[in-house]
């Protein structure tokens, strides 16, 4: 465990936290691009050089300045009223807490049955190329609809209140 | 010729043998075709009924001449009713000397009485309903006469009754009318009880019904036989035993001495029906009864003796005769004299049926019932003259005014009273008096149907004397009556007179052709030892009450207010003889006033007991009924209306876990995550 | 912790609870779309930590996978930041427990 996974840990934690914990969803927005940045990091670590500058990209470039937009466009710098935690959120926390506590212990309690291979692997962008049109051109056709159904959905979407408005 | 004459009366025999149940039947269904015609067809109604009379009356005219020419014919034909175990319930008639001249007599008495109604109800508006009943009384009377079945006797014998109650009652809107029907209803009722008793006891010992049945009837020498050697108790034989029971019954029909109250009271009806069923008829059918069965009554006789029943009988009629020419001495009102003197001379018949038979009883019965049907359809006529007056004290005079009336009466009184030798009257009482001078139990009803005689004599001259001597009492002035009532009168007086030339001891046709022989004419029949002394005696007692009758009431005529003559000369004796012995006073205070408590006791219960336990039963299931209510809306409605709240709130319960807020299906879906993910991981273990 | 893979597995799991935590608290509809994409960041970061130390890591399987995931993720977001904005136009409100349209 090298001292730079710690520190990038953290970071991630620390960003994921303050997602959570802020008050003001600017502020949240901020942290969570921060946590996008340390889990980016973190993959780079792993020599998934690919996926790490693809997390940049996606998440941070994209993700986050949407989340930014939405914010913006839903007046999301006004406080409201009552708090930024719902009424119950002891119970949300207790039912968080539950699911970690499973996860933590199946991970520790599972250690030595882990396989452990310690090679680096090589994912250069042309072996994910041809594995993408090869063996994955299914899911990578799939994807593609997807993405096409988004977009015209979020295209209605936001053209649709427009009509209303007018 | 004589062997063809001999056959064809066999055949015709045999044929009205068979077809005799007509005589009765034809009545009855014109009464029917009365019945069911409109109040306003009196002249079809009257027409009906006097056609079927006719009829009936012709019938018994040829079945008369049948048995007179072959004497002592006994024509019995029956039919099984029904069977019952070993025995069968049969209903049969029978044509012999008795029942034929009690045929002649009832059909032709009735007919002229039915032809006499048409005058006398002719103002009345019922007047159809009058000829049904009277068709219906006349269809069952000779049911009675024709009779060879104890049980098609009884059953007719019970039309009778209730054809006397409903003419007795013929004015029923009258309370005193209907409360007489009542009377004699009950009263005839009480006898007929016993005279079932005895034909359940005669059907139980000889297993039949019949009186003739070729030798196994009821009163054949078998059957007898066998009654006589049973006991019955108190000393008596079976057969004397039914006997009496069966005179109970004529008693009371009969209006025998106990229950005779109802006669006088019977007078409320219209006076033709006084006539027909309370002198001629439905009365004597007590006395045809005893003489019917005559053989049960007679049977176990020691020789030169008598039995118990006859004795009893004789006793009885004498007592009757005396007692009611008593009460008749004193009464005012012109029909109760005469209902009062058929009680006494059907005491007569009685006494004559027991000490001298059936021959010498039933001739009295014959010629009582023309000249009583005379004097009651001439009390009719003066009624109907005096403008509805039934009070001889506001009569008189009428002699005069109503000649026809008069001649006729005084006939049927002459008649009654026995005047000797040219009324039947006299023949027919003197030969009860010589039976009864010759009876060998005792001598005393001799002495009171002699002193009978002469109370007859008197009172129905005191009767003549107030209503046709001396002059005129009453209001308006009085009418001799229509041909069509004056006829039946003199037809009636002309048998009054006639019918005694067949009972004379020089002559007995009468008892003769009952007895089945035929009579010869002897003057040596008047040289019996003591007939002669007899009947000058009885005329000589016939004489002198009419002697004291005329003494008394001559042509006196006393006003309304004043008292009778033997009022005034013997008042300690007028009061008990006016108020009828106060017999139907004793009966008030025993019989009636029992009754009335008994009634009041049996309402009490029905209305306190068994309603309180009608109205208990009721309240109960009312209270189930409550009940059931309140179960079925508090458990069974709220159990089942609970219900549907309990769902329905269960209902709103689970859609309230659809909260429409995301983060709460969030957090369900966490939970159910962790779940899952514990149970794969605990199954999962080895 | 004594192997590189279960660290790698422990901050994926954390990260994983706390974006649930924040989808299960906050109020407002964006943090938990936010909280949303920090879960599946978590589990790419499973991926690719299984990836790396599982084996046959030259199938490239978790990469690919991996790849996907954020692709669809991406979608995602953009989706449901849309809805949102429409459900704010509607309404007047991001708050999740006044959209509770869908009750009953």
């Amino acid at each position: 465990m090298s001292p730079i996974f710690y520190l990038l840990a953290v970071v991630t934690l620390a960003g994921a936290l303050a997602t959570v914990l802020l008050k003001h969803l600017v502020h949240c927005a901020l942290a969570v691009t921060v946590a996008f940045a340390g889990l980016a990091l973190l993959f780079l670590q792993l020599d998934a050089q690919f996926v790490g500058f693809a997390q940049i990209l996606v998440y941070i470039g994209a993700v986050a300045i949407l989340v930014v937009f939405a914010i913006l466009l839903t007046r999301g710098s006004d406080l409201p009223k009552h708090g930024v935690f719902s009424s119950t959120w002891a119970l949300g926390l207790a039912i968080a807490a539950a699911v970690f506590a499973v996860l933590g212990w199946a991970v520790i309690a599972s250690t030595h049955g882990i396989p452990q291979q310690d090679n680096v692997p090589s994912a250069t962008a042309h072996d994910i190329g041809i594995a993408l049109v090869g063996r994955y051109v299914l899911p990578l056709e799939i994807l593609a609809l997807l993405l096409t159904a988004a977009t015209i959905g979020a295209v209605i979407v936001a053209m649709h209140e427009k009509g209303k408005q007018q | 010729m004589q062997d063809q004459a001999q056959v064809a009366a066999a055949v015709t025999g045999a044929i009205i043998g068979e077809t005799l149940v007509l005589v009765p039947v034809v009545p009855m269904i014109a009464s029917g075709a009365i019945a069911l015609m409109k109040r306003d067809r009196r002249k079809t109604a009257a027409r009906l009924a006097i056609g079927s009379l006719s009829f009936s009356f012709l019938y018994s005219l040829i079945a008369f001449v049948l048995v007179a020419m072959r004497p002592g014919l006994r024509v019995s034909t029956y039919s099984t009713w029904f069977v019952v175990g070993h025995t069968s319930v049969d209903l049969g008639w029978i044509l012999d000397p008795l029942s034929a001249v009690m045929l002649v007599m009832v059909s032709f008495v009735g007919l002229l009485i039915f032809i006499y109604s048409v005058g006398y109800m002719a103002h009345d508006e019922n007047f159809t309903r009058f000829f049904c009943f009277l068709s219906l009384f006349a269809g069952a009377m000779l049911g009675v006469v024709i009779s060879n079945s104890l049980l098609l006797l009884f059953m007719c014998w019970e039309i009778v009754g209730l054809t006397s109650y409903l003419l007795i009652g013929f004015w029923y809107q009258k309370p005193s009318a209907a409360a007489a029907a009542k009377k004699a209803f009950v009263t005839t009722r009480v006898g007929d009880i016993f005279f079932f008793l005895g034909i359940v006891w005669l059907f139980s010992q000889t297993g039949t019904l019949l009186l003739y049945k070729g030798g196994g009837g009821a009163i054949e020498p078998t059957a007898l036989a066998l009654l006589l050697s049973q006991h019955a108790g108190l000393g008596l034989s079976a057969a004397s035993a039914i006997a009496l029971l069966i005179f109970a019954g004529a008693a009371g029909k009969s209006g025998q001495l106990p229950l005779h109250v109802w006669l006088p009271d019977a007078m409320e009806g219209p006076t033709p029906v006084s006539a027909l069923i309370h002198a001629a008829t439905m009365v004597a059918a007590g006395v045809y009864l005893v003489a019917r069965v005559y053989p049960l009554m007679q049977i176990g006789a020691p020789a030169g003796g008598t039995t118990v029943a006859l004795t009893v009988i004789t006793w009885v009629g004498a007592a009757t005769a005396v007692f009611a020419a008593l009460i008749a001495v004193a009464q005012s009102d012109i029909k109760r004299i005469l209902a009062y003197s058929t009680v006494s001379q059907l005491g007569y018949m009685m006494a004559g049926l027991g000490v001298g038979g059936v021959a010498v009883g039933m001739f009295h019965l014959i010629t009582h019932a023309f000249f009583k049907a005379l004097l009651f359809l001439g009390a009719g006529s003066v009624i109907h003259g005096c403008h509805e007056e039934q009070d001889i004290r506001r009569m008189g005079g009428l002699r005069a005014d109503m000649p026809l009336t008069f001649i006729t009466y005084t006939i049927g009184m002459l008649a009654l009273c026995g005047f000797p030798i040219f009324f039947s009257g006299f023949w027919s009482k003197d030969a009860i008096l010589e039976a009864a001078q010759h009876w060998s139990v005792a001598k005393v009803p001799f002495y009171m149907l002699v002193f009978g005689a002469l109370l007859t004599a008197f009172y129905m001259t005191r009767q003549v004397c107030y209503v046709f001597l001396g002059y005129w009492r009453g209001h308006g002035t009085a009418h001799e009556s229509p041909k069509i009532m004056t006829t039946p009168l003199a037809i009636l007086a002309f048998f009054a007179m006639a019918l005694g030339l067949i009972g004379t001891p020089a002559w007995p046709w009468f008892r003769d052709f009952l007895d089945g022989r035929t009579a010869t004419f002897s003057w040596h029949g008047f040289a019996e030892p003591g007939l002669a002394l007899l009947m000058l005696t009885s005329s000589l007692v016939v004489f002198l009450g009419l002697w004291l009758g005329w003494r008394l009431y001559g042509n006196k005529s006393p006003k309304p207010k004043e008292p009778d003559a033997l009022e005034k000369s013997a008042p300690w004796l007028w009061a008990p003889l006016r108020d009828r012995l106060y017999v139907d006073e004793l009966y008030g205070v025993t019989v009636v006033a029992f009754y009335k408590w008994w009634a009041r006791v049996a309402d009490w219960l029905d209305r306190r007991v068994w309603g309180g336990i009608v109205s208990l039963v009721a309240w109960v299931f009312a209270l189930w009924a409550r009940l059931n209510r309140l179960l079925d809306v508090n458990w069974v409605d709220g159990g089942f209306d609970k219900t549907c709240e309990e769902l329905a709130e269960g209902g709103g319960l689970l859609a309230s876990l659809q909260s429409g807020r995301v983060q709460n299906y969030l957090r369900i879906l966490a939970v159910a995550v962790v779940a899952l993910a514990l149970v794969l991981i605990w199954s999962s273990r080895p | 912790m004594t192997t590189p893979l279960a660290g790698y597995l422990l901050v994926a799991a954390l990260v994983f609870a706390i974006g649930l935590g924040g989808a299960l608290t906050r109020r407002n509809a964006i943090i938990v779309l936010i909280g949303i994409e920090l879960m599946l960041n978590a589990a790419n970061l499973n991926l690719i930590a299984f990836w790396r130390y599982g084996p046959h890591p030259e199938a490239l399987t978790g990469m690919m996978f991996a790849i996907f995931s954020i692709a669809v993720a991406a979608a995602e977001a953009a989706v449901g930041l849309g809805l949102v904005i429409a459900i704010y136009r509607q309404t007047n409100t991001t708050e999740l427990d006044k959209i509770d349209r869908m009750k009953g």
